[in-house]
């Protein structure tokens, strides 16, 4: 039978590779390794899931030095020589093994004001959406996002300034700014702009290019950028 | 307000990057056909001299630059050396006046 050779982070921020060898299967995730890991060689291995079909955006690591939802990641596609280096996502606190720290990335969800605030009740007629009008296709194209923070760990910007709100927490800003539903943008559009946020973004494209739902939260920030510049040069920002 | 400094920051970067793009292709374009021409200084001299299009042309360029260059760098000395607030933006203020009177020298200099 085949094997893999894996090498898996232990520890906190401090700590060092362990080895492994695990048995190679078809049609084999990486979190089927991992898993095979825990359950088989090595029961004190730290690590997060819940749905394994791409849904719930808790598993996602580091594969191969590149950060990937390891739940819908094939061995095939990036192990073709057998070996896997897996370890936390980037710019989050480790907890524990493969284990991070996400409060900070939720938390930034709510700094840039994350939260749908309707204008209407439930005693209110339903808000009629146009499904094919500019604003709706916007919010479709960035809506999909599962919060696992592949974009936030690849993100350079991020690794530079703690402080920016990072690419899931502006996309979601911007899928809210273009709800028509919305009532509080202006306040929205000034907890996203400046230093800390959509300003920091280097058009990198690093989010774009690795987040696992194929949305692009540079479009979103880009989008962000220039509403921001809209509603300042209108003295509303 | 931070917010709407840096969206109106941000605003004129994209602007006077626009007009750089021009500008730039317009300048080398204009050197690189003064070379090959081979005109001489002193020819060059007499085309710029009281030419009103040329100190035009070059008053935007140095504009577009003096808005540009420090809102660069104004990003570049947050993100590596992590200098923001008044003292940063203080010490570009200067960077622009100095970029603006360098430039408007070099301009008059050819245009009196």
């Amino acid at each position: 039978m085949r094997t893999l050779e894996v090498r898996v982070w232990r520890g906190g921020a401090e700590g060092r590779f362990q080895h492994f060898e695990v048995p190679r299967r078809e049609s084999q995730t990486v979190l089927d390794v991992v898993t095979h890991i825990q359950r088989a060689q090595e029961p004190s291995l730290a690590y997060r899931f819940a749905c394994r079909v791409g849904m719930c955006g808790s598993c996602a690591m580091t594969v191969n030095g590149v950060a990937r939802w390891t739940c819908r990641t094939h061995v095939d596609r990036v192990a073709p020589d057998g070996r896997l280096e897996i370890a936390p996502l980037r710019n989050l606190p480790v907890i524990r093994d493969l284990v991070t720290d996400m409060r900070e990335f939720f938390d930034k969800w709510a700094r840039a004001k994350g939260r749908f605030e309707g204008r209407r009740t439930r005693r209110d007629d339903f808000e009629r959406v146009a499904p094919d009008s500019e604003a709706r296709r916007q919010v479709d194209a960035a809506i999909e996002c599962i919060g696992c923070g592949v974009c936030y760990s690849s993100c350079d910007v991020v690794a530079w300034n703690p402080d920016y709100l990072g690419p899931a927490a502006l996309n979601r800003a911007w899928t809210l700014l273009r709800d028509v539903r919305e009532a509080t943008n202006p306040e929205r559009l000034r907890a996203v702009a400046g230093d800390a946020g959509c300003h920091a973004c280097h058009t990198h494209l690093s989010c774009t290019e690795r987040c696992p739902k194929q949305i692009s939260p540079t479009a979103g920030i880009a989008g962000l950028k220039r509403a921001a510049a809209a509603a300042a040069l209108k003295g509303e920002l | 307000m931070s917010a709407r400094r840096e969206a109106l920051l941000w605003a004129a970067q994209r602007a006077s990057a626009a007009l750089l793009a021009l500008c730039v292709a317009v300048h080398l374009a204009t050197m690189i056909y003064a070379v090959h021409g081979g005109l001489s200084a002193a020819q060059i001299l007499e085309r710029t001299r009281g030419n009103a299009a040329w100190l035009a042309f070059y008053s935007v360029f140095l504009l577009a630059v003096v808005v540009h260059a420090p809102i660069g760098l104004r990003a570049v000395l947050a993100e590596w050396l992590g200098w923001r607030g008044a003292s940063r933006d203080w010490l570009l203020a200067a960077f622009a006046a100095a970029l603006a009177w360098l430039g408007a020298r070099a301009i008059l200099g050819v245009f009196l």
